[in-house]
């Protein structure tokens, strides 16, 4: 015990005498919480459109007024010429163009149904397909209304029609950030168990310290603890300072006990700890060590549900997040911070994540060797 | 006395390459002994398998009368290590690395302290005491690393080219504390490049390709090899092309 006091003590001067250690800490997390979460945002606004109305009658303004009016969708050019509009479309300068043919008013009077062509620059599939649904239903709502006002068809003459009523579960509001500000912190959180650690460890064999300390008696789990348990420290700090500032800032939900969060935190970081200590026993340098930490750790964060869910994953992947730790803690904090999920939701993943850390650490201290 | 080291045909093979091949001699308590030779000749891999750092392939050794393959814990308590490599923590101050060598090694908090006096004023440190290794200039670092290398009182002490890089006169110094520490019944087991530090010895030995090509005091190897300096000595060994010389250990 009183070995693992002195390498504590050791390890704490050196982490906050280390002049990038204390930003690290304090300062990369609150840019990346406050930066990433108004940036990983699925809601797409601002999409401009070209239109090009070769009618130019009042419906066709209309039609145009109320996509503009929509706050999805931004006139980028007004124009009659569809070569104009392909060229923004070309260079990028246009999402979509809406291309009302003549006649399209007279159309619409006299034979009681007009076409609209909607051309959507689709290079960014996902960013195309909202679009794409969004313009699709304003001219949808646009010809109901045409129909029942213009047409002078009355309410129950009118086209029949199913009003779906609906209710946004768990986030009423759909505040994206309510869902990403808590997923974000997981990757905070991550880095600093696994990137972290892991260095420190091999910056002690870069700058030959680790050599003197094998040939000290100190004992090979008293140093793995000494090692790793500040990480383990700071990166729970890390993780009640972001949820700090993720309250004030976004007024993020605490929708459960928040003691779940940390409980299962405080279990998910050993096997980060854990993982940042296996990568060190078989890399020389930081730079190694960095590397191959972050092979490991762009996969578990693009597979973890972070970003786009596991369910629309292919098959296989899906049966890959289930060995991904990063994934687990993502639902979970999702469960419990949106949802209100308590002990009996969470159980399963806590066992889970509990093997995984017994797993990763057994194979890490096995590796390690203060003889070679 | 009794043997501080005593190594049979010690051997260490990496792959096809034979770093050390079957050395055998024997280190007398209090001794100081030198371990000479080239670059490559194999003489940290040998020191680093007595500290326990590396497996040995074959043979035997006992370091402080333990044995290297299966009592490696009990020999790193009484043994001492400095590397070629500086190895104090250069972002902890002279205090603070004092504390945490002195700390791991299990002293009291009495004794840590006790000690860190008695050591800062030895090397007169008092001034630098608070301030960090990194602003000192080598020879205090490695006047310090040496001092706490020897702090837990071991009994037997690996330098490994201590002196490397330093300037004469704080080599001279360094010395000094070897010989102090030699005084007190420690042995020191050094390896060097420095010819007149060999001189300072009671035994060397040279290692060439592996092997021990010599081992003896210093006066005698001179004589053996009719060499007015160790300089010579060693020149002669090391220069011969393998097979050339008879081994003389």
């Amino acid at each position: 015990m009183r070995t693992i006091f002195f390498i504590l003590q050791k390890e704490f001067l050196q982490v906050f005498r280390n002049r990038s250690m204390l930003p690290i800490i304090f300062v990369v997390p609150v840019v990346q919480l406050l930066v990433l979460a108004f940036a990983a945002n699925y809601e797409i606004r601002n999409l401009s459109v070209d239109v090009v109305d070769h009618d130019g009658s009042t419906w066709s303004r209309q039609l145009r007024d109320k996509l503009l009016s929509s706050g999805y969708f931004t006139l980028h050019r007004q124009s009659y010429s569809q070569q104009e509009a392909f060229e923004d479309l070309e260079a990028n300068r246009a999402d979509l163009i809406l291309t009302i043919p003549p006649h399209f008013e007279r159309d619409l009077v006299r034979e009681n149904e007009a076409t609209v062509q909607l051309l959507v620059n689709a290079i960014n599939g996902s960013k195309a397909g909202l679009a794409y649904g969004y313009a699709a239903n304003i001219i949808g709502r646009f010809n109901r209304q045409v129909r029942m006002d213009w047409l002078a068809l009355d309410e129950d003459d009118g086209p029949e029609h199913i009003d779906i009523t609906y209710r946004y579960w768990y986030n009423p509001t759909l505040n994206y950030k309510f869902f990403m500000v808590p997923g974000i912190l997981v990757v905070l959180v991550t880095l600093i168990g696994a990137f972290l650690s892991g260095m420190n460890i091999v910056k002690e064999k870069e700058i030959g310290t680790i050599e003197q300390l094998n040939v000290t008696p100190i004992r090979k789990h008293h140093f793995i603890i000494g090692k790793l348990l500040p990480f383990w420290i700071i990166a729970l700090f890390e993780l009640a300072f972001g949820l700090a500032v993720g309250k004030l800032v976004f007024s993020l939900p605490f929708e459960g006990n928040i003691a779940w969060v940390f409980l299962f935190a405080a279990v998910y970081l050993l096997v980060m700890l854990g993982l940042g200590l296996l990568i060190s026993t078989f890399t020389e340098t930081q730079q190694q060590s960095m590397f191959i930490t972050w092979f490991f750790l762009i996969i578990f964060i693009l597979m973890s549900g972070l970003f786009t869910p596991i369910e629309s994953m292919p098959a296989w992947a899906q049966q890959l997040t289930l060995v991904n730790p990063v994934a687990y803690f993502v639902k979970v904090i999702r469960m419990v911070m949106q949802k209100g999920s308590g002990w009996a939701d969470i159980q399963h993943y806590f066992g889970i994540m509990l093997l995984m850390a017994a797993a990763v650490n057994s194979v890490a201290i096995w590796n390690y060797r203060k003889t070679v | 006395m009794s043997k501080a080291i005593i190594t049979r045909n010690l051997t260490k093979r990496f792959g096809d390459f034979i770093a050390t091949n079957a050395i055998t001699f024997d280190v007398e308590q209090g001794e100081i002994f030198g371990f000479l030779g080239a670059n490559g000749a194999g003489k940290t891999t040998a020191m680093r398998m007595l500290c326990g750092l590396l497996k040995p392939s074959s043979g035997e050794a006992t370091v402080a009368g333990f044995n290297i393959f299966t009592q490696t814990e009990q020999v790193k308590r009484r043994i001492g290590y400095m590397s070629q490599k500086f190895s104090l923590y250069e972002d902890l101050t002279v205090k603070e690395n004092i504390r945490f060598y002195g700390g791991i090694y299990g002293l009291s908090h009495q004794q840590i302290k006790s000690k860190t006096e008695e050591l800062l004023g030895k090397l007169q440190l008092q001034q630098e005491a608070g301030q960090l290794v990194s602003s000192l200039p080598l020879g205090w670092k490695q006047k310090l690393s040496f001092s706490i290398a020897v702090l837990h009182n071991p009994s037997i002490v690996f330098l490994d080219e201590p002196t490397g890089g330093v300037d004469p006169i704080t080599r001279r110094q360094f010395w000094d504390l070897i010989y102090e520490a030699a005084d007190r019944g420690v042995t020191i087991f050094v390896t060097t490049h420095y010819m007149d530090e060999a001189e300072y010895c009671n035994r060397i030995s040279i290692m060439v390709d592996g092997k021990i090509k010599a081992l003896d005091t210093p006066a005698k190897l001179k004589e053996q090899y009719q060499a007015a300096s160790m300089n010579d000595v060693f020149l002669q060994l090391a220069r011969a092309k393998p097979g050339e010389n008879n081994s003389s250990s």
